[in-house]
């Protein structure tokens, strides 16, 4: 448990806005969200942002598996 | 399209013309009395001219069929939405039946097309879904000879349901099925998968968007330029409800092989991805209505794949796995991951449904 | 962004298990790794991980997935309430052919109920207002990532005055079976793979008894592949090293303190309750039901003629669920349940033990 995706805001209107993932929409509540600004990426489950995608820590994770990938995996 | 035939004895001002009904279906129009002809000769004929279906008689008289094998075949087609983005019900059904001829090999010749109505059911809805099976139909070079309309009464339909039957001719000397598909056969995809079923599951639940259509189309003339390219093809088959992997369950089944397909190999757009992602659906089990896989034999993989390309509806065409020997006690059809690991390909209960977990 | 592709990347994940495979060298002997989500036993089996450890590294489903440990009762209930006159009910696809005591919210719609599958809690709240005629009850099953979005949906129903809109509670908290599992003698897990989306809203620190109380390590790791091996990875170092802690791997989108405006909602709802697990029993403090101030949005208080719940013999749902036992070793797996005419929960949900196990592992490939 479970399913949520991480999708970009490109609308909003008070409590409800609208998310994008690879030109696929959907309207999201922001209700459990409510400081998701546009442009920001949002975790989406069952319909509403649960969380905002803190895009900092993203790339550094992504930074580390790069190096994970890049020595074989030398401890 | 076709051209507008002249109208027949009933004027459009008349109260049983199909327009000054006030635009929606009676259960009068299935009576077979005025209305229905009305119907006939204001809506259907127009869209579907040709000559076996003007004579409007209790059967299709045809002209004596090429040589070769005679091929039948028979769908009932229900969509929902019934309108969707790259298709409508009309459009879906003759491509449909179409479809299950040109993958048995047989040029499409003829085709039957029965509605069920809803009563109450729009007649521009109506129209589109004329408009479509006659645009499939001229686009698949094929004629509907005969239909029916029945109308059953408001809450006893689903807007619409279509049945329709295909006529075609497997020429002399072809002989495609499972009994050929053997251990060695790569197993090709003409294009990207789960178009038809992501499309509409999307409309159900509310994800729109540019991009996402689907992919339904007649394959009758890019299965005909891959026979003709002289490549050697055992079996094709259109991945529809169930997807890529209930096809491949079939094929293996029969043909007593197993098909191992490559996770990285299968194209599916972004806009598909996301949609299963979001859905919790798996691109392989989503249906297909303008796809063809083909089981060929190994040394002409790289031609079919080109004749396949070649073709308009071939965009996108991939090498997808290969077929071998089965395995005893062993999953019929597996997929090898892009880790190197290989995991069972199971048969769904039921449809996939929009999960949460 | 297509974030998917760049964590699931093949050549992370074969840089991640080779240091598995080195930091598992350090082991005084075979550990079992327990993840307690049913999206990671998904994820898990989809890109078939779990082959790919080392041997003494057994990575097992836990009680995670909340379809397979939502009682039969439950699910009697919601069949009986789609039969009621006026009665819709919306779920989501999860629940529609879990087995009940008579047959499943499927038949129980194939039999004249209105039964309704929706995407979100919001959707059946558009049905609710659509249908003002009607009682629409949302069952509302799942872990703490679902609830605030069903507690999201009734605060929109009371703010909209939308009367027809209720809830029958059947959710659960993670923590509280943890505590169990962890002091369950039958039960040897060694460290825990933590939800990362329960997490997102409970916070990390709402899981650091594990290692302050039960003495293990564990992390909070997302779905990818790579997620999850970071995880592996982390807890094989730590317990070779013998170090208890908790660990936050998905700081992109876990912090320590969570989603408070989500938990606030949650309150203001939902309260805690003991509550029966399918095949593990009662465990107190592990429920949510709503609280008495909002009495008229609970569909339990609504009197419906039930059955007998009957618990299908012969299942050991509840040692598969414990992680105990693998499903082949139930004699009923893929003998006579199967997904097709599953008996026991586990198979019924596609994130079920042995539904995973049955579509991904079952044959050696």
């Amino acid at each position: 448990m479970c399913l949520a995706v991480p999708m970009r805001l490109v609308e909003r209107r008070e409590a409800l806005g609208v998310a994008e993932l690879d030109d696929v929409r959907r309207e999201v509540s922001l209700l459990l969200e409510p400081d998701a600004r546009i442009g920001d990426y949002v975790l989406v489950h069952a319909g509403y942002a649960i969380a905002v995608v803190d895009e900092a820590e993203a790339e550094a994770t992504l930074e580390l598996l790069r190096q994970v990938a890049a020595a074989g995996g030398e401890a | 399209m076709a051209n507008e035939r002249s109208r027949g004895p009933l004027n459009t001002d008349s109260p049983t013309s199909a327009r000054a009904t006030g635009e929606r279906i009676l259960l009068a129009h299935g009576g077979g009395g005025r209305m229905t002809q009305a119907l006939v000769q204001e809506l259907f004929l127009p869209a579907l001219a040709n000559p076996a279906l003007a004579t409007l008689s209790d059967s299709a008289i045809l002209d004596a069929l090429p040589p070769g094998r005679i091929a039948l075949t028979t769908d009932a087609f229900v969509v929902d939405p019934p309108v969707f983005p790259g298709g409508d019900l009309g459009y879906l059904s003759v491509c449909g039946t179409v479809n299950d001829l040109a993958v048995a090999g047989a040029v499409p010749g003829a085709l039957t097309w029965a509605l069920v109505l809803e009563e109450g059911l729009e007649v521009e809805l109506l129209k589109t879904f004329v408009r479509g099976a006659a645009r499939a139909a001229a686009e698949a070079g094929v004629t509907i000879v005969a239909g029916d309309t029945k109308v059953v009464p408001r809450g006893k339909g689903d807007r619409a349901f279509v049945a329709s039957a295909g006529l075609g001719v497997v020429p002399p000397g072809r002989d495609l099925g499972d009994h050929r598909v053997a251990p060695g056969d790569a197993v090709l995809v003409t294009g990207p998968v789960g178009d038809h079923g992501a499309t509409v599951m999307a409309c159900r639940h509310g994800l729109g968007g540019g991009g996402l259509a689907s992919d339904c189309a007649p394959l009758s003339s890019l299965v005909e330029a891959l026979l003709a390219s002289g490549v050697e093809v055992h079996a094709l088959h259109d991945p529809t409800r169930g997807g890529v992997a209930t096809t491949c369950h079939e094929v293996a089944s029969k043909s007593d092989t197993r098909v191992a397909l490559e996770a990285t190999a299968i194209p599916v757009r972004p806009q598909v991805r996301a949609v299963c992602e979001l859905l919790g659906l798996d691109p392989l089990y989503v249906a297909c209505e303008g796809r063809a896989l083909a089981w060929v034999v190994e040394r002409d993989a790289e031609r079919a794949l080109a004749a396949i390309a070649a073709h308009p509806l071939g965009n996108g065409a991939a090498r997808i796995g290969r077929v071998e020997a089965r395995r005893p006690h062993a999953a019929p059809v597996v997929l090898r991951t892009p880790f190197g690991t290989e995991r069972p390909l199971d048969l769904l209960a039921g449809a996939e449904l929009p999960r949460i977990c | 962004m297509n974030a998917a592709a760049t964590f699931a990347d093949p050549g992370a994940v074969r840089g991640l298990l080779a240091r598995i495979v080195s930091a598992a060298g350090r082991l005084p002997r075979r550990v079992t790794l327990m993840e307690v989500c049913g999206t990671h036993t998904h994820a898990i089996a989809a890109a078939g991980l779990r082959r790919l450890l080392p041997p003494t590294v057994r990575l097992i489903a836990g009680p995670g997935c909340p379809v397979c440990v939502t009682p039969v009762g439950y699910v009697d209930r919601a069949e009986a309430l789609s039969h009621r006159p006026g009665t819709i009910v919306a779920t989501f696809g999860d629940l529609i052919r879990v087995p009940s005591s008579t047959g499943s919210l499927e038949r129980a719609r194939a039999s004249g109920g209105d039964v309704r599958v929706v995407y979100s809690p919001r959707d059946a709240l558009q049905i609710a207002r659509a249908n003002p005629d009607r009682e629409v009850i949302f069952l509302g099953v799942g872990f703490e990532t679902t609830v605030p979005t069903v507690a999201a949906a009734l605060a929109e129903a009371e703010a909209d005055h939308v009367a027809n809109f209720l809830v029958l509670s059947g959710h659960k908290v993670m923590p509280p079976p943890l505590r169990a599992l962890a002091s369950d003698p039958d039960v040897k897990v060694d460290g825990f793979l933590l939800p990362g989306h329960v997490s997102v809203i409970t916070g990390s620190d709402a899981f650091a008894f594990v290692a302050e109380e039960l003495g293990m390590p564990a992390v909070v790791v997302g779905f990818t592949p790579t997620d999850v091996l970071r995880g592996v990875e982390a807890l094989v170092e730590r317990l070779a090293r013998r170090h208890a802690e908790v660990v936050n791997l998905y700081t992109r989108v876990v912090t320590a303190e969570g989603n408070t405006t989500a938990r606030m909602l949650v309150d203001r709802f939902f309260a805690p309750v003991d509550a029966v697990w399918r095949g593990l029993g009662a465990i107190p403090g592990s429920g949510l039901a709503l609280r008495p101030d909002v009495a008229h949005r609970d569909a339990a208080r609504i009197e419906v003629e039930v059955p007998e719940p009957v618990e299908p013999p012969g299942c050991r749902c509840g040692e598969v669920l414990k992680g105990t036992i693998d499903p082949p070793a139930c004699p009923l797996f893929a003998t006579t349940c199967t997904p097709t005419s599953a008996i026991g929960a586990c198979m019924v949900s596609s994130e079920g033990t042995c539904a995973a196990w049955y579509r991904h592992e079952r044959a050696q490939v």
